[in-house]
């Protein structure tokens, strides 16, 4: 095979998509760009043509773009459709969408990873109702370049006042979402007016052409330079252990120490596999479909993400977000759905609607709660950490969290003690309907690593499944911390919290126990633990529980293992210390089971008795005798 | 990144989902230009090793080189192969005598489909590009089938920042598409770019190739000097001539393809 021939330079394209009411003209303007810069195969028109001719039609370049016989018989774009378009500058993938709004899902899965938009609006009729929408969708979807086409400019004789009161309406309400166009062009795709060719009928627009236009646009810029990597799959085809998956942001290197979280693991990247040598790398960068190798044999699974130590994603169960709703049947409060975020999923909850925008009139009518997207529900949180008996990490026990009870009346008024009162006349927001755009807090039933939309995409946005069906999308726009503990265990989406590594010695002044501070503040699974301090000793395999976080951790040849939840822990044959590294008499599972059953029966008023029961001050632990400051006393 | 190198990211991105989120999964291998790119792609995702069948839905009138073609190719890199016929048509007489469309659906649709009971594949992986023709210019990367092979492609499912339809009822299949977004030009920089090996027949030999190999009553031949991929690429830069012009079916009836594959033609 010969190779004489370099390729040439392929450039990456900006994808941009046209939007905006139904017949506005969308994919006409697209018809007369291609035909007008004789960038279509031969035979594409006559095959319209011939349509037309076959059904009695009038001729539409619409039909290069609505393949469907059921949109060329009734002259509407049902689905969207993309094509490659280059222009002497750049590059183009150009993405044509449906304006009609029973379509507004194809509309969206055109424009969901568009980098520019331009909105197309019909000179006679003006700004209408999916011009607005529209306009809103892509400013969820964080579009920031936008263009404005403003058609049927023939329908209107040219008329200069007429493009300038159209162009300036829609931009007033794109400004009010804080969205401004880079320029406003008045064309005909009728007649091919200042789309390839400048036209005489405009002698009052001076400004670019369609055409040339295109080429003010630029690639959207890369959001978030940290890394993201979201495990699409763990494969172990041979002998090699590789963790799949596409970058999103970021570069990864040979040696680079690496978080996977939520399960929160550290680890080190020993290669980058491929399959051909000429594909082998010591490092890769966003866009890239990677095989990871690490240094820890760790469980892996799909879902976690990959990134660096510092800059990791945040683990949580709890976030607002702003999303829209494309599903026949009204999206319910309370309801579980499937939430997939890149790669991973959890089943969550609409804990509440913080604001709502009506579907037919949008930003105009929409309803604002009195109370702020971080409520009072963030300070409950709080205090239930404060006083230190949080019982399950893994859920938040305040309004809104995540509702295990199957029977629950679905659609019933939640009934949330924080919740803000809503104006008398809308009543409580117990539905999203076909379409509408709200504001939302999100529950979770696992904590997930998730980013904020503005600082990482691919980890910031998610979507939402009805039943077999995705129905709705988003996008977060605040989350809720975990817990947060200073010291502890922190891994496979648990949090742990113990002094199980402190130094406690008896103050012969105070005569009182009390400790020095920690080695370590936060271990993760894969780290090695201080198994010797100066008034403890441990082994190098054993188990600590934490009654009050319901975790037990496995620390195995000096490293943890693993975190796991009380319920799923099982007994493995090796020590087991509770939170303060005091040995817990456990020589069986049964006894694991008396164990936990007792312990979730504690009170002030057993708890000697527990602990006379099941505690042993001796065998890892010994109280030294110190004066203020162990150290001195060594 | 380039052009060539986010598609082919992008594809074994779509590949390695397939992978994970679907029951059983084939890909559809027709010896063409696009199916080898698949498989070449689907060698990296899964660094060197295809942990699915290849199936060839045999309609019996393929022109003959490509038969042998499969078969060293098949045995060379130790593929895992389903070879189907529609014998019961076959063996009545079925061919494009009886009118193409008629023979496409007997020999090809009911042929996959068939063949897709039969295994209980739950993914099919198809080379199908947006730029062959208007209905699959429409096409979702994974597109759902009904229990009776039949497409909705008036109510499709939104498909958005790589999140696909992986949840459907039983007996449904999805049809993924990782070349979607390729064009005819990209499958051949590509294929030059990574020295892939394919069929000679799309090389001209005495001023004639093919440019789109079916089946051999009804592909064309086109007039061609470019004996070789760097000229293949050359001539297609300077063509405005559609890359299925030569495909008989095609051009039978304005919405011929449409037909097609709605009832589960690839
Ligand atoms: N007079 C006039 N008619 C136009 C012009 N552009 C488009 N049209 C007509 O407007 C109608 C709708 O055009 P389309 O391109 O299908 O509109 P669209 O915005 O793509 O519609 P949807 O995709 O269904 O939302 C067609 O009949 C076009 O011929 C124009 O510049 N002038
Ligand atoms: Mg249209």
């Amino acid at each position: 095979m010969t190779t004489l021939l370099t390729p040439p330079s392929v450039r990456r394209k900006i994808r941009l998509v046209f939007t905006g009411h139904v017949d506005h003209g969308k994919s006409t303007v697209i018809g007369r760009l291609l035909y007008d810069t004789g960038s279509l195969p031969e035979g594409a028109v006559a095959k319209i043509k011939k349509v037309s001719a076959e059904t009695g039609q009038p001729f539409e370049l619409a039909f290069l773009l609505d393949a469907f016989e059921e949109e060329q018989k009734q002259g509407i774009t049902i689905d969207t459709t993309r094509l490659q378009f280059k222009t002497e500058h750049l590059d183009y993938v150009i993405i044509d969408a449906p304006g009609h709004k029973e379509f507004l899902k194809n509309m969206i899965s055109g424009a969901a990873d568009a980098e520019a938009a331009f909105l197309v609006v019909d000179a006679q009729r003006g700004v209408e109702e999916q011009s607005r929408r529209h306009a809103l969708v892509l400013k969820l979807l964080g579009l920031t370049q936008i263009g404005l086409i403003i058609n049927k400019m023939d329908l209107v004789d040219f008329e200069p006042k007429v493009f300038q009161s159209v162009s300036s309406e829609l931009t007033a309400f794109l400004e009010s979402l804080g969205l401004s166009p880079k320029f406003s062009i008045p064309v005909s795709a009728l007649n091919g007016d200042n789309i390839v060719n400048p036209s005489s009928k405009t002698p009052w627009y001076h400004g670019p052409t369609l055409v040339k236009a295109l080429d003010d646009f630029t690639y959207a810029p890369e959001h978030g330079t940290g890394l993201r990597l979201p495990l699409q799959d763990v494969y172990k085809f041979d002998d090699r252990r590789l963790l799949a998956g596409r970058i999103e942001s970021g570069v990864i290197h040979v040696g680079d120490e690496i978080l996977i979280s939520p399960g929160h693991k550290k680890t080190k990247v020993t290669a980058l596999a491929a399959w051909l040598d000429r594909d082998k790398k010591d490092s890769a960068s966003s866009g890239e479909s990677v095989g990871v190798m690490v240094s820890d044999e760790f469980f892996n699974r799909r879902g976690e993400v990959i990134s660096l130590l510092t800059d990791a994603p945040t683990v949580s169960s709890r976030f607002t977000a702003s999303i829209f709703w494309m599903g026949k049947n009204p999206l319910k409060v309370k309801k579980r759905y499937k939430l997939r975020l890149a790669t991973s999923e959890s089943e969550a909850q609409i804990a509440r609607v913080l604001r709502l925008i009506d579907s037919e009139t949008l930003a105009e009518r929409s309803i604002k709660l009195d109370k702020p997207a971080n409520g009072s529900s963030l300070d409950g949180y709080n205090d239930v950490q404060r006083d230190g008996h949080n019982k399950d990490p893994r859920a938040t026990a305040h309004d809104g969290a995540y509702d295990a009870s199957l029977d629950a009346p679905q659609d019933a008024p939640h009934d949330a003690p924080h919740d803000a009162p809503l104006g008398a006349s809308f009543g409580k927001v117990s539905e999203i309907g076909f379409n509408q755009t709200a504001e939302v807090e999100i529950v979770l039933q696992h904590p997930l690593a998730i980013d904020l939309f503005s600082s990482h995409r691919a980890t910031g946005r998610f979507v939402l499944i009805d039943g077999f069906d995705v129905a709705g999308g988003g996008i977060v726009t605040q989350i809720e911390e975990r817990l947060p503990i200073k010291f502890g265990f922190v891994g496979d989406g648990l949090i742990a919290r113990c002094e199980v590594f402190e130094e406690y010695f008896y103050d012969l002044n105070g005569m009182t126990v009390s400790k020095i501070g920690t080695h370590d503040p936060m271990y993760c699974v894969g780290d090695a633990v201080p198994l010797v301090g100066y008034s403890y000793h441990y082994p190098e395999n054993f188990d600590i529980v934490v009654f009050r976080d319901q975790v037990a951790i496995t620390i195995r040849q000096g490293k943890v293992a693993g975190l796991t939840h009380l319920s799923e822990h099982s007994y493995e044959g090796f020590p087991v210390v509770n939170g303060r590294g005091f040995g817990v008499l456990i020589a069986s599972q049964e006894d694991f089971n008396l164990v936990r059953h007792d312990y979730e029966r504690l009170s002030g008023d057993n708890e000697a008795r527990l602990a006379e029961r099941w505690l042993d001050f001796n065998t890892f632990r010994r109280i030294p005798i110190g004066s203020g400051d162990l150290r001195q006393t060594t | 990144m380039n052009h060539l190198q986010s598609l082919e990211a992008d594809s074994i991105y779509i590949l390695r989902e397939a992978y994970s989120r679907l029951g059983r999964l084939g890909l559809l291998w027709s010896i063409g230009k696009d199916s080898t790119v698949l498989l070449w792609l689907a060698k990296k995702a899964f660094f060197g090793h295809c942990p699915f069948p290849f199936i060839h839905v045999d309609t019996g009138y393929k022109i003959p080189e490509m038969i042998a073609y499969r078969d060293k190719v098949a045995s060379d890199l130790g593929l895992e192969m389903i070879v189907w016929q529609n014998k019961v048509a076959l063996s009545a007489g079925m061919g494009p005598d009886k009118g193409r469309l008629i023979c496409c659906k007997a020999l090809k649709t009911d042929a996959l489909n068939a063949m897709t009971k039969h295994y209980g594949f739950e993914g099919l992986i198809v080379g199908v590009r947006r730029d062959e023709e208007g209905s699959r210019s429409k096409e979702r990367v994974f597109s759902e089938r009904n229990e009776d092979d039949e497409w909705d492609y008036t109510n499709q499912p939104p498909e958005l920042w790589g999140q696909f339809k992986t949840d459907f009822p039983k007996g449904h299949h999805i049809r993924v598409h990782p070349l979607l977004q390729w064009n005819e030009i990209d499958i051949w920089r590509y294929i030059l770019d990574q020295d892939i090996p394919i069929i000679d027949l799309y090389l001209a030999k005495n001023g004639r190739r093919y440019r789109s190999l079916g089946c051999a009553p009804c592909t064309g031949i086109i007039e061609s000097q470019a004996s070789s991929v760097a000229e293949i690429i050359d001539e297609l830069s300077h063509t405005n001539i559609a890359e299925r012009a030569g495909r008989a079916q095609d051009q039978e009836d304005s919405y011929a393809m449409q037909k097609l594959r709605k009832d589960g033609y690839m």
